[in-house]
C-alpha cells in the first residue's frame, strides 16, 4: 500500500508507467499523513503540506511490527530489508 | 588546435564536475549502492578537483600563454566547478535531510491508526478491510504501508 497526497489521477499514472500493482491510496488533504505524524509542511511544490518518506508493516491484528523513518529523503527501505522483516508476520 | 596552449585540464574539470552533478538523478539514484551515500559522485568530484587544480597551476605558471585571459578564465571556471560541489554536498548532506522527526508516529507494538482512503479507482478503501479481506482465500498476514512524498 503506498500513500501520498497525489490525486488519484496522478496515482494512476504513476502505477502505470512504473507497472505497480499494488494500490496507491490519495490523501489530498493529508488527515492520514497527519494522524500519522508524517507531515512534512510546505515541502510541496506550492508549498503544500506532503507526507515525509515513511514505510510501516502491520500485522493482521493492525499492530505496527516495523517502522522505518528515513533522515535523509534520498534514503528509503530497501526491498530486501522489507522481505526480512515481513518474516516476523505469522 | 594546440593541445598545449588549450586548458584542457581546467575543461575536462568542469565537465567532470558536471557529470558528477547530474549522474546522480540520471543514474546512481536508481542503484541502492551509490544512492543511499553518493560515494561515485563524490568520486567523480574528486577527479574533477585534481583536474581544476591543474588547470588553475597551468592558467597560473609563469610561460602561460595569454596570462591574464587565461587567469581570469581559469579562476571562474574552478570558482563555478567549486560552487555545483558545494550546491551538491548541501543538497545530500544538508537538504535532504531536513525532514520532520516525526516523534509521534506509531511505533512498534502500537495500533496502526485505522484510515479509510481513495484507490486509483476512486473506491474507498480502510486499513481494517485491507487487515480483514481475505487474497486467494487466505487471510492477510499484513500490510505494508509506504507514505511517499508524491508528485502533487
Amino acid at each position: 500500500m503506498a500513500i501520498s497526497v497525489d490525486p488519484p489521477e496522478a496515482s494512476r499514472n504513476l502505477a502505470q508507467q512504473a507497472g505497480y500493482t499494488f494500490p496507491l491510496l490519495s490523501d489530498r488533504n493529508a488527515e492520514t499523513i497527519r494522524r500519522y505524524d508524517l507531515v512534512h509542511a510546505g515541502a510541496g511544490e506550492h508549498g503544500q503540506d506532503i507526507s515525509r518518506p515513511a514505510e510501516f508493516l502491520v500485522d493482521s491484528s493492525g499492530t505496527v511490527r516495523w517502522v522505518h523513518l528515513t533522515e535523509n529523503y534520498w534514503v528509503r527501505a530497501r526491498p530486501e530489508q522489507v522481505l526480512e522483516v515481513a518474516k516476523l508476520l505469522k | 588546435m594546440n593541445l598545449r596552449r588549450v586548458n584542457w585540464p581546467l575543461w575536462a574539470g568542469l565537465l567532470v564536475t558536471l557529470a558528477g552533478f547530474f549522474s546522480y538523478i540520471t543514474v546512481f539514484m536508481w542503484y541502492p549502492v551509490t544512492r543511499d551515500f553518493p560515494w561515485a559522485n563524490l568520486l567523480l568530484f574528486l577527479v574533477a578537483a585534481v583536474l581544476l587544480f591543474i588547470g588553475l597551476r597551468r592558467a597560473f605558471a609563469r610561460d602561460c600563454p595569454h596570462r591574464w585571459r587565461s587567469r581570469i578564465i581559469a579562476s571562474l571556471v574552478t570558482a563555478f566547478g567549486a560552487l555545483v560541489i558545494a550546491l551538491f554536498l548541501f543538497g545530500f548532506f544538508v537538504f535532504a535531510r531536513w525532514i520532520p522527526a516525526s516523534k509521534g508516529a506509531p511505533q512498534v507494538g502500537q495500533k496502526a491508526p485505522d484510515f479509510t482512503l481513495t484507490d486509483t479507482n476512486g473506491k474507498s478503501v480502510s486499513l481494517g478491510e485491507l487487515l480483514s479481506t481475505p487474497i486467494n482465500g487466505n487471510a492477510p498476514k499484513g500490510v505494508l504501508l509506504i507514505f511517499y512524498r508524491g508528485y502533487w
